[in-house]
């Protein structure tokens, strides 16, 4: 049997092909061509779109440039939402490669953040740390660790080294084993058709009567449509990495090794396909 | 007391509230009282050499979110429009400026009320 750590590496080295393509209406010098890219789903749309901005700068004015930002089928996508949440989402179901379509202008303020460097990736992506620490341990593992560890965090995701990512991450993974877990899971549901952005709230991983909780255990409380069972066919489908996890998984279980680098669970539920 | 306030519509004073608290009113303008439970309080506390504001305690709307919270401090305090405001939950992350101040509150909120701390630096990395 496979070893649990090696869930660790397949989540890491998870990669969504893309393609971006210029929005019709911008004005360029000469045709875009469209650009492919290989987008690991555990980072963000910001981080790893350098060569895609500099890919169409060569056909646009400099006075017709903006703030880049992306969109798919006309839902805005928000850069602070990790790639594989935003593909779950948004893209689950459809064709590959997924088409993302680029603009240069008419920045969507209500809908997106603005980014303007890796700054600011980082300091998002830091105090998504911190706040799951909040849960997991009242903040006590991450506050106890130097600077230098919370920067290895950030360039490990930066520079896509699993190693020297989880030589610090593993501390934030860490609990007493008399309780069985952390104190609370850091999970987000989203939901298509919601207008909230999302479900979070304390989740304890262990029962009060010392029952592991499942991730069944979670939708039922969170989100009961999810996990109906007479549905038939069913109406939705549960998602975590583009995959279906088992209901019966511990929730324990699914927070140490799948949740994002941002040390969240983000579970999305969306409509089950007809076919 | 309410008259430092710059928000889109006035501040308005709870009929059963306490002395110190007062309504963060909706965008919208309309703080009717059948909304009054989808409020929570918040109580605001400055650091370092930021401002501080004679009220302390807020009551807001569960939908709002924390740019939104950020926007009315900032033009509680009369900051310029270059200063930054950030915002600090359990004085150790900076949540999310789309994150519901509801959602903080159900996660971070403690004696039924939401502490947030702000400041016009970096207060906490």
């Amino acid at each position: 049997m496979a070893d649990d750590k090696d869930v660790l590496r397949d989540v890491w080295f998870g990669r969504i092909p893309a393609c971006f393509m210029l929005y019709p209406d911008e004005v360029t010098e000469r045709e875009a061509e469209p650009f492919y890219l290989l987008l690991p789903r555990i980072s963000y749309l910001t981080l790893v779109t350098d060569k895609v901005k500099k890919h169409f700068l060569k056909v646009l004015k400099a006075e017709d440039v903006e703030e880049m930002w992306f969109e798919y089928e006309g839902t805005p996508l928000k850069w602070h939402y990790p790639i594989g949440v935003l593909f779950d989402l948004h893209a689950s179901n459809t064709a590959l490669p997924w088409s993302i379509t680029v603009h240069f202008k008419h920045f969507p303020d209500r809908d997106l953040l603005r980014c303007s460097s890796s700054v600011v990736i980082e300091a998002h992506f830091m105090s998504t740390v911190k706040e799951a620490d909040a849960f997991k341990h009242k903040s006590q593992v991450i506050n106890d660790m130097q600077k230098k560890d919370h920067k290895q965090l950030w360039m490990g995701l930066q520079n896509d080294k699993f190693d020297q990512f989880w030589a610090i991450n593993r501390k934030l993974m860490e609990y007493p084993t008399e309780e069985g877990g952390f104190r609370y899971i850091p999970f987000r549901i989203y939901q298509t058709l919601s207008d909230r952005p999302f479900i979070q709230k304390p989740f304890r991983p262990v029962s009060s009567e010392g029952h592991a909780h499942t991730l069944g255990d979670l939708l039922k409380e969170m989100c009961p449509a999810a996990v109906c069972q007479d549905d038939d066919p069913k109406k939705y489908q549960v998602v975590i990495h583009g995959i279906e996890p088992l209901f019966e998984t511990p929730i324990q279980w699914l927070s140490e090794h799948l949740s994002y680098p941002d040390n969240f669970l983000h579970i999305c539920i969306i409509p089950a396909p007809n076919d | 007391m309410s008259d430092n306030a710059e928000s889109p519509t006035e501040p308005q004073k709870e009929d059963s509230s306490t002395q110190n608290q007062q309504n963060v009113a909706a965008d919208s303008g309309d703080t009717a009282k059948t909304e009054e439970k989808k409020k929570i309080d918040v109580l605001l506390k400055a650091v370092g050499d930021t401002p501080i504001m004679k009220t302390k305690k807020w009551a807001v709307e569960r939908g709002r979110t924390i740019q939104s919270l950020s926007q009315f401090i900032s033009r509680f305090l009369k900051l310029e429009p270059n200063e930054q405001l950030f915002i600090y939950v359990n004085q150790s992350f900076a949540p999310s400026p789309d994150q519901d101040v509801g959602v903080l509150f159900e996660c971070f909120g403690s004696d039924g009320k939401l502490v947030l701390h702000y400041c016009k630096s970096q207060a906490w990395g």
